[in-house]
């Protein structure tokens, strides 16, 4: 019978496929058990992407010479806040390395995934390297601008990140306003001057590289306020002789946290190392890496080492001016915060 | 049961079944989570957020250069679609296939490449803003980058038909006495305007929840160049969920109400013109 014949000839078909998919299956499944090595994911944000690339084979190369255990480290990037969500939401970090405080103290508020005092643990509040905001002008400086006041005199041209959405802007109107308050002003003369510096910033791009691309790309703004290490690498790097950098009298030290996200490394049994990786970064070793970077180490020698680069600066944190970043974020960022309040007179005004 | 089994083809159940469940979980299931989100809020607190006045400009922005993109879209993606399908010229092949490039383009670098073009150094930034006139960094320049996303649509909504459309039409049009005009106004036209308004209505639906290339043209100027993705995301910058939420059901509930009056427009010429579609 030619019909049962086709069925039994399907049959076997199908028995083939079924089997051919359990191999492939277990075949996957191999390859899983064969690399069990301890994974660890780093999670963190846009621009530590070299920076890491560099600090995890000479980390995994110390574990590997201290303990005999092979790690692999995995990176996720993208921005701080939107990391943050991610973890949040069941991304598996062992660690989270950001550039706000904030973003690490959502992860204890929403789901509990990190410890509250987290900042005791590690040395320098969490925070292994800072950096701070700095000007990027155009060569030979044609504006003249040498400190904050000149930024908001008419005719400047200013480009900064928008401070709703990118860290590296939230800095840069913070350092504004505590540069008042440190020259013995009170908050309405902050708030006033701040006003006049927003006023005269053409262009509110999303993020820090957004902004430096208005800036050297497209020709637009006298003067660039972002983070020293984006303007040390702009200057090395990429601007060949356009720019000068032009360290202000006084800024803000941003600090970049660190932690081990305590729900995940308990629930992975990697504790341990991930702690372990993230002490490496307070080493010489990784210090240095970290200077090579462009971000301010915290090992004094080593920031005397690279004083060339990292001009010693009148530095102020974020906590004596405002108490904390959370504080600062509430206060002034958060929707019809002092910033919002800022940002639609200047409308007005411009209109 | 009786019902299906009279079809030529059988599978219905299984068909039905499953586009219910691909739809669901792709498509319903989400969108339900937001109004489930939103549901925090009482309606004054829901009222709030989506009324400030920085909320309110980016509404403007966001859906009046939409529906002005897609407009504009239509009246050239026709023409666009007009001459790929009626005329032969050499690297015809070419241009049919450039019309898709925005759709393959990642937004952002179409973004870049757009703010690049127009902004003062640019091409045409340099010839233009000596003049007085700026693009990027304004309305403006949000509306040029609408109108590069939103052209594959009506072009290839259009060109089908259009290659369906005999020009025999045309001929018994023109034997029958019509002049020109009237042959494309009461020939071609209505048998082009269903496609073409579906080709509208997904260009503007594409154009209002854009936001990786506008961003980078738009310079997000607030009361003035601030697209309401953008509102979007800095709620979710400060971990306000529901209020981002919220500000999205509303962008949801306009395009909808737009949609749906889009369709209906529809199936109103459709019905004139003795169409069923």
């Amino acid at each position: 019978m030619p019909t049962q014949q086709r069925v039994i000839r399907k049959a076997g078909l199908a028995v083939q496929l079924f089997s051919g998919l359990i191999g492939l299956g277990l075949s996957l499944g191999g390859t899983l058990v064969a690399h069990a090595d301890t994974t660890l994911l780093n999670v963190s944000y846009d621009v530590t992407r070299e920076l890491y690339k560099d600090v995890n084979p000479a980390f995994i190369k110390d574990w590997q010479a201290k303990t005999g255990e092979k790690l692999t480290i995995n990176q996720s990037h993208g921005g701080s806040s939107a990391q943050a969500n991610a973890v949040i939401n069941g991304l598996q970090a062992d660690v989270v390395t950001m550039n706000q405080s904030t973003d690490i103290d959502i992860l204890n508020q929403r789901g509990n995934l990190v410890v509250k005092d987290w900042r005791k643990r590690l040395p320098n509040g969490s925070a292994p390297y800072t950096s701070t905001s700095v000007f990027l002008v155009r060569k030979g400086n044609p504006k003249h601008i040498k400190d904050w006041d000149d930024l908001v005199k008419p005719g400047v041209s200013v480009i900064v990140p928008n401070p709703k959405t990118s860290g590296n802007g939230r800095y840069t109107y913070l350092a504004a306003w505590g540069y008042t308050i440190q020259k013995g002003g009170k908050d309405a003369q902050a708030r006033d001057f701040v006003r006049r510096l927003f006023l005269n910033v053409p262009i509110l791009d999303g993020g820090g590289r957004g902004a430096t691309t208005t800036f050297t790309q497209r020709g637009i703004g006298d003067v660039l306020v972002t983070f020293e290490n984006e303007a040390i690498l702009l200057d090395k790097e990429v601007g060949g002789d356009q720019f000068d950098i032009v360290y202000p009298s006084v800024s803000i030290e941003a600090e970049a946290p660190v932690t081990v996200v305590d729900k995940v490394v308990d629930k992975k049994g990697t504790r341990k190392q991930a702690q372990a990786y993230l002490e490496f970064l307070y080493s010489p070793e990784g210090q240095e890496i970290i200077a090579k970077h462009h971000f301010r180490p915290r090992n004094e020698t080593l920031l005397k080492k690279y004083a060339k680069e990292f001009k010693p600066l009148k530095l102020f944190s974020v906590d004596s001016v405002f108490g904390s970043l959370e504080k600062a974020q509430k206060v002034h960022f958060d929707d019809s915060g002092e910033y919002d309040q800022i940002i639609i007179a200047n409308a007005k005004e411009r209109r | 049961m009786s019902k299906a089994a009279r079809r030529v083809l059988p599978g219905f159940n299984l068909s039905l079944g499953y586009t219910l469940v691909y739809l669901s979980l792709l498509v319903l299931i989400p969108l339900a989570a937001t109004f489930i989100k939103t549901s925090a809020l009482t309606w004054e607190q829901f009222w709030q957020v989506t009324t400030t006045p920085r909320v309110l400009a980016s509404y403007k922005l966001s859906f009046g250069t939409a529906l002005f993109a897609a407009g504009i879209n239509a009246v050239f993606g026709l023409l666009l679609a007009w001459s790929l399908v009626r005329y032969s010229f050499p690297g015809k092949k070419l241009v049919d296939s450039l019309v898709d490039l925005p759709f393959a383009l990642p937004t952002a670098v179409a973004g870049i490449a757009l703010t690049a073009i127009y902004s003062k150094n640019g091409w045409v930034g340099s010839i233009i803003e000596p003049l007085g006139y700026k693009i990027a960094f304004t309305p403006w320049g949000v509306l040029i980058a609408l109108i590069f996303i939103g052209l594959p649509f009506v072009v290839r909504t259009v060109q089908p038909i259009l290659q369906d459309l005999d020009t025999e039409l045309e001929e018994a049009a023109a034997s029958l006495g019509a002049h020109r005009w009237q042959t494309f106004r009461q020939v071609i036209f209505p048998a082009l305007f269903p496609a073409l308004l579906t080709g509208f209505a997904l260009a503007f639906a594409r154009a209002v929840g854009e936001y990786g290339s506008v961003i980078f043209i738009a310079g997000n100027i607030p009361l003035v160049s601030e697209i309401t993705p953008l509102m979007i995301i800095t709620k979710l910058e400060q971990y306000d969920y529901t209020g981002a939420t919220a500000i999205a059901v509303v962008m949801l509930l306009l395009s909808f109400t737009l949609l749906l009056i889009i369709n209906a427009l529809q199936g109103w010429t459709s019905s004139r013109t003795g169409r069923d579609r």
